[in-house]
């Protein structure tokens, strides 16, 4: 052990120690102190009750209990239609979507727009990407009224809220050599986008597009909760009937629903690259 | 036409010969997909439950309601700031938990470490039903289990990012060298000691990137279980909708869109810092 030691007199061959994140150990310990203090307090204010978990055992039996096995047959109907309904609302909200996208994210690439349209179409994704497809869903229910119409709406702004963005991120990336080339036989604006512009980003918008599907069939399911059509109408149907075998077909045909479209629109993607 | 059929070499030389972009087999290709786009498109829209007098009616009724919220109602704020703090605390919470339980779960749901194939299995149905159940789903769930409040919220939130992170977490395990493993096993380290020393240190990257945009998610996800009853914002919305106080709900909206921005640029600033 005693050989271990450093004979060195000046120890710059002290046992190596990994170089932390943050270098002023004040500033480490006081950065660490606060995190914890915060997750203390957050943990304090949540009335997390450890009572109120063991009391709710026996009724999450029951629910488990009536869940299984799930029943297909008493609303199957139901059940197809519902999904159907789903995918429909899904088509038409991705299609418009994305075409809506496409100006919204022109506006937002601050490569080729000017200041004002530039703040403008940011605003506007922002909003689009701030707000919850469930909070757009009640605000649609309650302008438009109750079914799809109001689900195809909320998620046309939630595409525009995630595929505009990312299409202004791609049109920020391109390439300004083919645009000055377009520009040099003496192109117009729109000629320039669709020649130099539009087939830079093809490949990427086509793959948001297959993503961007997935992800608006999720929410088709959720938005339904609060009206706004599709399977959610079901499901939050079959949860305030207490119809916890119907709740669980409807669950499980959605697990495998979202399984099969994220196994098709991950081939797709995979294909168009 | 026939230029690309007969071979383009030969015609070069030609003045008739003229550039075309696509095979005749890939348009026909192409041509064949739009059919397939514009069959799909009709079918919905011919056979979609919609109402097409209230899709008329729909810009005069939107504009209508805006018209209502403006100006935002400011002394909604002494009631939506505590509940802004509560939306903002489930998240966090919820995703300490969620990042807790969902190492193991990475672990065991990693084809090149998980102990045998029963584990795998195990952990991968964890993952894959945690994923595609969506958060409000579980704080309906939640809310029905131990009644209404933030806890309910905090067990939708961390049961929706088990999955979230055991995935991504557990595809970095699967990706990593393993020259560093077969180092420390040739100087023969327990298995303790490999985890801590050549999975953690590859993992970590990957474990903090993905902590940190489940936070980000979890935020804009906690603004809305209130409507399910599972603590938050979510409720003031809700009730604020229900009274047709349209002032308030303009003021709830924007705090919605300001916390969910707070917390995009605290993990744009920790991403950068970090990674």
């Amino acid at each position: 052990m005693r050989q271990e030691k450093n004979p060195l007199p000046h120890d710059n061959l002290y046992t190596w120690k990994k170089p932390s994140f943050i270098r002023n150990p004040w500033l480490r310990y006081g950065f660490i102190l606060l995190i914890a203090v915060y997750l203390f307090y957050a943990f304090s204010t949540l009335s997390l009750d450890i009572q109120r978990v063991i009391r709710g055992i026996p009724r999450a039996k029951q629910i488990f209990s009536s869940a299984f096995p799930p029943n297909f047959a008493a609303r199957g109907t139901l059940i197809v239609t519902g999904f159907i309904e789903s995918i429909q609302i899904t088509v038409l909200a991705t299609t418009a979507g994305v075409l809506l996208s496409i100006p919204f994210g022109l506006m937002a690439a601050k490569n080729i727009t000017i200041m004002p349209v530039y703040v403008f179409g940011r605003a506007v994704i922002i909003v689009s990407r701030s707000l919850h497809p469930i909070v757009l869903g009640v605000l649609f229910v309650k302008a438009v009224g109750f079914g799809a119409f109001a689900g195809v709406l909320t998620l046309i702004i939630y595409t525009v809220g995630f595929v505009g963005k990312l299409i202004a991120e791609a049109i920020e990336e391109i390439k300004f050599g083919q645009i000055e080339a377009i520009r040099s036989t003496g192109a117009g604006y729109l000629t320039i986008l669709v020649y130099a512009v539009f087939p830079q980003i093809m490949p990427r918008l086509i793959g948001l597009t297959m993503y961007q599907f997935d992800i608006n069939l999720r929410a088709s399911a959720v938005i339904g909760l609060v009206g706004a059509g599709g399977i959610g109408n079901t499901l939050n149907s079959a949860f305030g009937r207490y119809d916890y075998g119907t709740a669980s077909a409807i669950l499980l045909v959605m697990i495998a629903v979202i399984l099969v479209v994220e196994a098709i629109s991950g081939k797709l993607r995979r294909f168009t690259k | 036409m026939s230029s690309l059929t007969s071979g383009p070499l030969k015609e070069l030389g030609k003045e008739s010969y003229h550039w075309e972009r696509f095979t005749p087999k890939q348009r026909f290709f192409r041509y064949f997909s739009y059919l397939i786009v514009v069959v799909i498109l009709y079918w919905t829209l011919s056979s979609l439950d919609i109402y097409w007098p209230w899709v008329w009616s729909a810009p005069i009724e939107i504009k209508d309601m805006f018209s209502r919220m403006i100006p935002p109602n400011p002394r909604a704020l002494s009631e939506i700031i505590p509940a802004l703090i509560e939306t903002i605390n489930i998240a966090t919470i919820g995703t300490v938990f969620a990042v807790l339980i969902s190492l193991p779960i990475a672990y065991f749901g990693a084809n090149n470490v998980s102990p045998n194939k029963v584990t795998l299995a195990i952990a991968r149905v964890i993952i894959v039903s945690s994923r595609s159940i969506d958060t409000m789903i579980w704080a309906l769930l939640f809310v029905a289990i131990i009644g209404p409040g933030p806890m309910a919220g905090v067990f939708a939130i961390t049961f929706r990012a088990i999955g979230f992170l055991g995935k991504l977490i557990g595809e970095s395990i699967e990706e990593m060298d393993w020259g560093p493993i077969e180092a420390l096993q040739s100087s023969g380290a327990s298995k303790s000691h490999i985890i801590s020393y050549a999975i953690v240190p590859q993992v970590l990257p990957t474990f903090w990137a993905v902590a940190i945009l489940r936070w980000d998610i979890n935020i804009r996800e906690s603004t809305v279980l209130g409507m399910v009853g599972a603590g938050g914002i979510g409720m003031l919305f809700q009730v604020a909708i229900d009274l047709f106080r349209w002032r308030d709900v303009s003021m709830v909206l924007f705090s919605i869109i300001f916390v969910v921005l707070f917390g995009e640029i605290i993990t744009g600033m920790v991403r950068k810092k970090l990674i």
